[in-house]
């Protein structure tokens, strides 16, 4: 009796594993196949408006890339305070918020912005989405630097210390670069999450049809088109959605497995 | 220059601080209209952007009750309630909004989402982390991750087309409703809780598993007895910690739960959530309608702010390092 619980146990346990990975193998067949079928060369030439997806690309990577701009400094430096210069009860404090912060809904964060960046101004504009993406990032980063920091041994740090070096010099030339491959993991992983976000673009950055690099105006994003195009009624949207799906996916995947590569080629 | 660092790393280590505050703040003061206007009363109501007469008696009584089970320790005031009822209908017609469909809808999408998540996502980790060989739970654990990585909005996309039509063909009922929309935010959660349940049970001593299996037990039997009562805190904690996340997704429910200002009947029936509603609403919405909504981002953003906190403070504090 004992064993047959054990193995009826056992089976339950294996077929979770291939529930998991029966839903990934599922939702990346059915991308592949939709999004290949609808996906054409046009599609990375022209902008929505002529049925395209070039200002959508560009748009969604332009705000990926100035939030981490933002996110990725504000975000190790505070890390770096956690870590090596806080004293006493306060970088605790700020580790638990941050790491409250990383699971804080991201519509929330969408409307928080909104009222301070997008109300005042009169309309949606990339800017206010740029910040939004960049509030999502902050935390991560924080996260990601802590506990890469504590990896580096302390001993490197009184090397450096003992050769007279100032305590930031030590920070920035030595401990930073003992960590700096796990790092970089975690900065590729924030990434290509803030990436794929479509929530707090919502009503920040919105989207628009045409090609635009105007961060004071509504911004094409990828990922908002995606959710507006899923629900037009027409057949072409929806395939166009899939396609933008498809090249969504696979961006942030690929951004995201590089990420992981990195630190295994470490080990 | 070492003073300078030092300031710029202590400011940006405060500006989570003022970020959380910020956010709490500017929701408070956005959704003020919503609060002064309709009160604690705004979390029994089910009436969503609704004209309402001098005349009409509603049956709020019969909705707090019906509340009390959901939302119980929210609204202990509930005398206060009724009086505030009878403030609102001075003027001759007006708009209600009411947050309790939204509220039900979120909490009820979640539970569902968890009911689906927690057995698969434990049978995952027990996989990972005591059946499978190094090799097989290295790669079966970053396909895993990876699930995590889809863009929620394409698990929306892939749901409404190609999963909500066979859960209505076996279950019945609308395709978009509470059960798909609660069925795919479980299968987004599962990587999540698979994972933090995996690192707890791999806190689990080697040593006492091996005892265990040196007086014979079966797996079965040092899952049961030696590593689940060893990281059943951890457990826990993993489990809360993956609802606090499926409380505020917005982007596949958008997709699946229909939108509806109605209470589900069934588990079957379109409803809507509270970030549903705000992704839905908020771009026609103005004045005391954008309002409501930001005092429905404030009970969400508390809400999981408060699940957060109780699974890492309460539960996953000896995990940390």
């Amino acid at each position: 009796m004992r064993l047959i619980i054990n193995k009826i146990f056992l089976a339950f346990s294996v077929i979770s594993a291939l529930i998991g990975l029966g839903f990934l193998a599922w939702i990346l067949v059915t991308l592949f196949i939709k999004g290949l079928s609808s996906l054409h060369l046009a599609l990375f030439l022209n902008d929505l408006v002529n049925g395209g997806l070039r200002n959508l690309i560009v748009g969604q990577l332009v705000l990926a890339f100035l939030a981490a701009l933002i996110g990725i400094p504000l975000g190790m430096v505070a890390g770096i305070y956690i870590r090596e210069y806080g004293r006493g009860k306060y970088p605790e404090l700020i580790r638990d918020l941050s790491d409250i912060m990383v699971s804080a809904p991201s519509i929330v964060i969408g409307a928080f912005v909104y009222s301070f960046a997008v109300a005042p101004f009169g309309g949606a504009n990339g800017f206010a989405g740029v910040i939004a993406l960049s509030i999502m990032m902050i935390p991560i980063i924080i996260n990601t630097t802590d506990s890469m920091l504590s990896l580096v041994p302390k001993e490197l740090r009184e090397a450096g210390m003992a050769l007279g070096a100032s305590k930031y010099r030590v920070i920035l030339d030595v401990v930073i670069k003992a960590a700096k491959v796990g790092i970089m993991t975690g900065i590729l992983l924030a990434f290509a999450r803030i990436a794929g976000e479509t929530a707090p673009l919502l009503f920040t950055s919105e989207t628009s049809n045409y090609f635009s690099l105007d961060l004071t105006d509504s911004f094409p994003s990828l990922t908002v088109s995606i959710y507006n195009l899923a629900n037009e009624p027409e057949k072409s949207s929806r395939d166009l959605a899939w396609a933008a799906s498809f090249i969504l996916t696979v961006m942030v995947l690929l951004i995201n497995l590089f990420g992981r590569y990195l630190t295994r080629n470490k080990k | 220059m070492e003073k300078l660092f030092q300031k710029i790393s202590f400011g940006s280590a405060t500006l989570v601080l003022i970020l959380l505050l910020g956010i709490f703040t500017t929701l408070f003061i956005s959704a003020k209209p919503a609060i002064d206007e309709f009160g604690f009363n705004f979390i029994s109501d089910k009436r969503w952007n609704q004209e309402v007469s001098l005349t009409q008696t509603d049956s709020t009584s019969q909705v707090a009750t019906t509340t009390q089970n959901v939302e119980d320790d929210e609204i202990a005031d509930e005398d206060d309630m009724i009086l505030d009822e009878d403030d609102e209908d001075e003027a001759d017609s007006k708009t209600v909004f009411g947050g309790l469909v939204p509220i039900v809808g979120t909490l009820l999408s979640t539970l569902i989402a968890l009911v689906f998540a927690m057995p698969v996502a434990m049978g995952i980790a027990v996989f990972l982390a005591e059946i499978a060989s190094k090799n097989i739970a290295k790669y079966v654990g970053m396909a895993i991750e990876l699930l995590a990585a889809i863009p929620s909005i394409i698990f929306g996309m892939w749901g409404l087309y190609y999963f909500a039509p066979i859960i209505s063909d076996t279950f019945g009922g609308y395709q978009v409703s509470l059960l798909t929309a609660g069925l795919v935010l479980g299968v987004m959660i599962l990587p999540f809780m698979a994972a933090v349940t995996r690192d707890s049970m791999n806190t689990t001593p080697d040593v006492l598993k091996e005892s265990a299996y040196a007086l014979g037990a079966t797996k079965f039997e040092v899952v049961k007895d030696v590593i689940f009562p060893y990281s059943r805190v951890g457990i826990i904690g993993s489990i809360i910690l993956a609802l606090g996340r499926a409380l505020g997704e917005t982007m596949a429910v958008a997709f699946l739960i229909g939108a509806v200002y109605s209470l589900p009947q069934t588990i079957t029936d379109p409803t809507i959530s509270i970030p549903v509603a705000m992704a839905v609403n908020f771009g026609e919405a103005s004045g005391l309608g954008e309002s409501s909504l930001f005092y429905l981002g404030l009970i969400l953003f508390i809400l999981s702010f408060a699940i957060i906190f109780i699974a890492k403070f309460y539960f996953l504090k000896r995990a940390k390092i």
